[in-house]
């Protein structure tokens, strides 16, 4: 039987130097994946602005979250890379080409839907082996292809299954097989985790992101759920409002936040006031030591999240910005415990800490004062908007 | 003394039991309607169709119907079911998909225009289309007119005004099972098929008609079915050229007074029924027609 990939191997090769960013120890994986650039991208419904002058530029095998709440239009940017949304303008580069206006099927993209979208009158290697049935390969090629992509996600011996024979987490595999098995420039999901219970998706997680190290697909992958972002991704983008607010590796984005929308929105935080004046940000008395530099406008806030705070005895702690207050409320979870301190003037700052048995002991009553250290390198400021 | 497997046991039970008598009383009222309504009726049909017209006891009913007069009829009522079947489909389903495709509100809008036709009586619908098919009607005078054919064309007492009376009348049936199931295939899944690579004629017949056959063979039996026992539309629109199984039974009664022979005709047609929807259920199944997802 004769072999015939024709539509696969038309897909360009990356242009040289198109390799942007920081390099990346999975960029390697496949010749196939293709950096994306989303250029000045708009859509509005009405008067509402779903996408607000977007512009984005995803690496050749970088693993990309556009993170954001319901209506942030991070689905509808989704939407427009897969090509099921027409912005009204803006282009969408791959490899350096515009396919602004290619249709969705010409693009060669895979796609996991939020609902899988696995056809249920066909079986799992009838889904998988769509796409390729679709390109005009032989029957065993995508027999031999559709078995390495179950493989691949570990469902190989459930070939001849139904659709509706299969179980939540395995019906996401197979979404996935079959929106890997064409080796698709770039890979796209939409909350495709969302459906599974807890623990699953912390699993699926870990798999996908080594399934992603494996082949090194560029991945754009949308979800509201900052930790699936943070566990997942080589940069999150947060969108808010059509925008994309802030762009960063995740331990920079959740440790350097950049304005108070995204602190709030990645991890929990309390916010002081803060007022700069010649080069010195101080909270009420208290003259903060910072550790980066300090941005000169007058009034900022403090952003303090709960596990960055030391829970300080009597002893001296001289690199630190200590705060004291009254402890109001305790919150004991498990694996860890919540303080309320109320430092005064209405301010209230949350205090995580681990329930070790030390921990716990050095804790006073309620009612009864504490002093909470932050390192300078924790002491971020954000403009107070 | 009382054992701690057996506390209240033996009250327990006797609830048990008085809520099962008690959900049989409220379902009786339904029962009795069914039997008086549907198992009576039937009954005493197929027991007047073992007595003759002289009033004795015989299958002399039953033999008669293998005559050819009767069998030509039955090949006529397939046929003209047939027709109306296969028309409805040409016709509904684009329409059904149009409809599926329609943004919301106006897809209300449209359904009903298509809901139409079900609040005309059928009489007047079908005296409509003698007014329009006859040979001096609109539809010739307008082809005559505009030059397009010099005689005009016989449309009315023939099988094609029935089948085009019978059409219009089934399609609704068609149509409206067809579109309750076409809204409800997910737009995702023609997504996909387009990501996967398929344009859209392809995702079409790959994935969308596949998943709407369901209601598709839902309208299709609706219709055949409803086609069989048809009457006042071929009999009128027919022009007494097409003779089906049900103007049988009309002219046995009202010309012959015969109750046993119309009898066995409307029990033969009750067979036939049957055994179009076992057929049906055997390829199919009729659970999954009716929206029962497996």
């Amino acid at each position: 039987m004769q072999i015939e990939t024709k539509s696969l191997a038309e897909v360009p090769s990356p242009p040289p130097g198109g390799d942007r960013g920081k390099p990346m120890s999975q960029r390697t994986g496949d010749m196939r994946s293709q950096p994306l650039t989303i250029k000045n991208v708009a859509k509005a419904y009405g008067q509402l602005k779903v996408l607000d002058d977007v512009n984005l530029d995803v690496g050749s095998g970088e693993f990309l979250t556009l993170l954001g709440a319901s209506g942030s239009g991070k689905t509808t940017l989704l939407m427009v890379i897969a090509g099921f949304a027409r912005p009204d303008s803006g282009a969408v580069m791959v490899g350096g080409t515009d396919i602004v206006r290619t249709p969705a099927h010409k693009r060669n993209m895979g796609m996991v839907f939020q609902s899988y979208a696995l056809f249920p009158h066909m079986n799992v290697a009838a889904n998988v082996g769509y796409p390729l049935r679709l390109r005009g390969a032989g029957r065993v090629e995508i027999a031999d292809r559709v078995a390495r992509a179950l493989d691949l996600v570990q469902l190989g011996h459930l070939g001849e299954r139904r659709i509706d024979q299969l179980s939540g987490g395995q019906r996401q595999r197979i979404a996935l097989a079959r929106a890997i098995v064409f080796e698709p420039r770039i890979l796209l999901m939409d909350e495709p985790l969302s459906a599974l219970d807890k623990k699953l998706r912390e699993h699926m997680q870990i798999e996908i992101r080594r399934l992603h190290e494996k082949l090194g697909m560029t991945t754009i992958y949308v979800t509201h759920d900052q930790r699936e972002a943070l566990t997942m991704s080589d940069r999150i983008a947060i969108m808010d409002r059509g925008r994309i607010v802030q762009i960063d590796e995740p331990r920079r984005l959740y440790e350097r936040p950049a304005s108070r929308f995204v602190a709030d929105f990645i991890g929990e935080s309390s916010f002081l006031p803060i007022i700069v004046e010649a080069g010195i940000a101080r909270f009420g008395d208290l003259v903060l030591k910072t550790g980066g530099r300090l941005d000169t406008a007058p009034r900022q806030l403090l952003v303090l999240r709960p596990e960055k705070l030391e829970i300080l005895g009597s002893e001296q702690a001289p690199g630190l910005n200590v705060l004291s207050g009254i402890l109001t409320e305790l919150i004991y979870q498990g694996e860890s415990f919540l303080c309320q301190i109320a430092l005064g003037e209405g301010h209230t700052v949350v205090v995580r800490g681990p329930t070790r048995r030390d921990t716990l002991a050095g804790l006073p009553e309620l009612g009864g004062s504490m002093r909470l250290g932050l390192h300078p390198e924790d002491t971020v400021l954000v403009p107070d908007a | 003394m009382i054992f701690s497997g057996d506390i209240n046991a033996a009250s327990l039970a006797r609830d048990g039991r008085r809520e099962f008598y008690g959900m049989a009383a409220l379902c009786l009222p339904s029962f009795i309607l069914v039997f008086i309504l549907l198992i009576l009726p039937i009954g005493w049909l197929f027991w007047m169709s073992l007595f003759n017209a002289d009033g004795a006891f015989s299958a002399e009913n039953y033999v008669r119907l293998f005559d050819s007069t009767y069998t030509s009829t039955l090949v006529t009522t397939f046929q003209v079911g047939f027709l109306v079947t296969v028309i409805s489909v040409v016709l509904g389903y684009p329409l059904a998909y149009m409809l599926s495709q329609l943004p919301p509100r106006l897809a209300g809008l449209c359904t009903i225009f298509v809901v139409l036709p079900f609040w005309t009586s059928t009489l007047v619908r079908t005296y409509a289309w003698m007014l329009l098919l006859q040979r001096k009607g609109i539809i010739n005078s307008a082809l005559i007119s505009l030059g397009l054919i010099a005689d005009p064309i016989r449309m009315v007492n023939n099988m094609t005004g029935t089948v085009i009376g019978m059409v219009h009348i089934m399609l609704p049936f068609l149509v409206l099972p067809l579109y309750g199931v076409m809204k409800s295939i997910s737009p995702d899944y023609v997504r996909a098929a387009a990501n996967l690579g398929a344009g859209p004629t392809r995702a079409f017949w790959t994935i969308f008609l596949p998943q709407s056959l369901p209601g598709l063979t839902a309208g299709m039996l609706l219709v055949f079915v409803l086609c069989l026992g048809f009457y006042v539309t071929p009999a009128l629109l027919g022009g007494g050229r097409v003779i089906m199984w049900s103007m049988m039974i009309d002219s046995s009664i009202r010309l012959y007074a015969n109750w046993g022979a119309a009898s066995a005709l409307g029990v033969a047609l009750l067979v036939m029924t049957f055994c179009v929807l076992w057929l049906v259920n055997r390829l199919f199944g009729l659970k999954r027609l009716y929206g029962e997802s497996r």
